[in-house]
């Protein structure tokens, strides 16, 4: 008997998801034993044309990270799809957009100004930007398209499973394959895996007392008590809105969660529940003190949807 | 005013808690006072009880703009919801600015239940100053991103 196929690819992304998988250490050995590695262009030798050369739905699982910010991306999405009978959105850019997601908040032209025309250390005095074809004396040249905005997997392809994280632990990885190589019954499609169903605040140790906030700090401008909740001593910790499953390993060395497993379980907007949880915790109610103490959150919206613009309510900022 | 803006009649949400601003409407409505009719009133136990998500979600479904209205300070029914509402929005704000989104949708008044005059002047003058925002025109579209069982008929019903 053939053994089942998997695929692995990286659109926009760090490149930390691919790492995650090999850090599952010697038990990746298991894995390549019980999968035919068909596609992994991070780690082996494949061409996009083996992938358009294979049948339909012969991939088996393809752990697909990375956000859509290009036509390329898009068109591997597309692609990886109509050839994988089980597709996962792997990782926080697949799922919810992660930081390219925070793209969103300024326009492509913003982008494209900046990268090739104002940032400090540009010099182009021509003006000249990246064309998707071009005509050199070697022959014609093609680039993806920059898109308007980043979109997750799920926005653009239909989408089997959810593996939330930045990047996704090793543990929860493993769970997951092997899960599959012992042949466990599929959870319902649209199931987010390898993560729990409580908010990061449910791994937390910490002793969490009657919060009563005025003053706001940035991770750096105090050294926070081990032992006491981050939120308690005025550091913004995104846990309470977080899907647990990590471990609440950021709070274990003394950082607050940055919420990159997502908006927890039946929570549709993780900035909102900030929102909704900051507020009933700042110690005031006059308008301009409450303001006063607000003006110490340097940025909220990066802050409180550092992973999940693309899937936030709004989704991007609104054309003026 | 450009044509657009005379035929735009605003979609505006109202929240308006159970003790003071929703009887306030309605001293309102039975002293028969003129207001516009913009306004579309969901009625809520307290200004606090208002999640920043259903704001979201009323941008979402077509609304334009989005009024809380709650107890004076002071005279909150469950003692600080209002007092909840009020930092709530002031943050809502400024991640609608980020967002690219008018602050100046969402507003929150203190309305009694005795200040029916309050209520109708709050909605016209809301109504006009929305109006003279124009619509909000959500990217990719408003019930683009809304999960796929969600039932259609209730939709157009909120939308329409």
């Amino acid at each position: 008997m053939s053994k089942p196929k998997l695929a692995l690819y990286w659109a926009s992304g760090c490149g930390g998801c691919d790492v995650a998988v090999l850090d599952v250490e010697e038990k990746i050995l298991d894995v390549a034993e019980f999968f035919d590695i068909v596609f992994w262009p991070c780690a082996m030798d494949f061409k996009y044309k083996d992938v358009e050369a294979m049948p339909d739905a012969s991939i088996d699982l393809c752990l697909f990270n990375g956000a859509i910010r290009t036509s390329e991306n898009e068109s591997m999405a597309r692609l990886l799809r109509q050839k994988s009978k089980l597709l996962v959105a792997f990782g926080s850019c697949a799922m919810d957009g992660c930081i390219p997601g925070l793209a969103n908040l300024t326009t492509r032209e913003a982008i494209l100004q900046f990268a090739y025309q104002d940032s400090p250390s540009t010099v182009n005095p021509g003006g000249v930007r990246p064309q998707p074809h071009n005509t050199v004396p070697e022959g014609e040249l093609e680039i993806p398209e920059f898109d308007e905005s980043v979109r997750t997997l799920g926005q653009v392809v239909p989408t089997d499973y959810f593996i939330p994280g930045c990047p996704p632990q090793p543990h929860q990885i493993l769970a997951v394959l092997s899960a599959v190589m012992q042949g466990a019954p599929l959870p319902p499609l649209g199931s987010v895996l390898g993560a729990g169903e409580k908010t990061c605040c449910d791994e937390c140790g910490r002793v969490r007392n009657e919060k009563r906030i005025r003053r706001f700090y940035r991770p750096g401008e105090i050294e926070p008590n081990v032992n006491e909740c981050l939120l308690d001593q005025g550091l913004i910790c995104m846990g309470l809105a977080t899907r647990s499953g990590c471990g609440a390993l950021c709070v274990k060395a003394n950082m607050p969660c940055r919420g990159c497993y997502g908006p927890a379980p039946n929570v549709v907007d993780q900035g909102a529940k900030m929102i909704s949880a900051l507020s009933s915790v700042i110690d005031s109610q006059g308008a301009a003190e409450i303001d006063a103490i607000l003006d110490q959150i340097p940025d909220p919206v990066g802050t409180f949807y550092r992973f999940s613009v693309p899937v936030s309510s709004l989704r991007r900022k609104q054309p003026a | 005013m450009t044509d657009d803006q005379q035929r735009f009649e605003p979609r505006i949400v109202g929240f308006l808690c159970n003790w003071c601003a929703y009887s306030g409407a309605d001293l309102a409505g039975v002293s028969r006072l003129q207001s516009a009719p913009n306004v579309r009133i969901l009625r809520v136990m307290c200004s606090g009880r208002v999640d920043p998500s259903f704001v979201f979600r009323a941008f979402q479904l077509g609304a334009d703009g989005v009024l809380i209205a709650g107890c004076h300070p002071g005279d909150c029914h469950y003692q600080e919801g209002n007092h909840k509402a009020l930092r709530r929005v002031l943050l809502l704000k400024r991640i609608l600015r980020g967002f690219g989104v008018d602050e100046h949708r969402v507003r929150l008044e203190w309305i009694s239940a005795s200040e029916g005059e309050k209520f109708a002047r709050v909605s016209t003058e809301f109504t006009e100053e929305i109006r003279s925002l124009g619509p909000l025109p959500l990217e990719n579209g408003r019930l683009l991103h809304l999960p796929a069982d969600e039932p259609s008929p209730v939709l157009a019903e909120v939308a329409g």
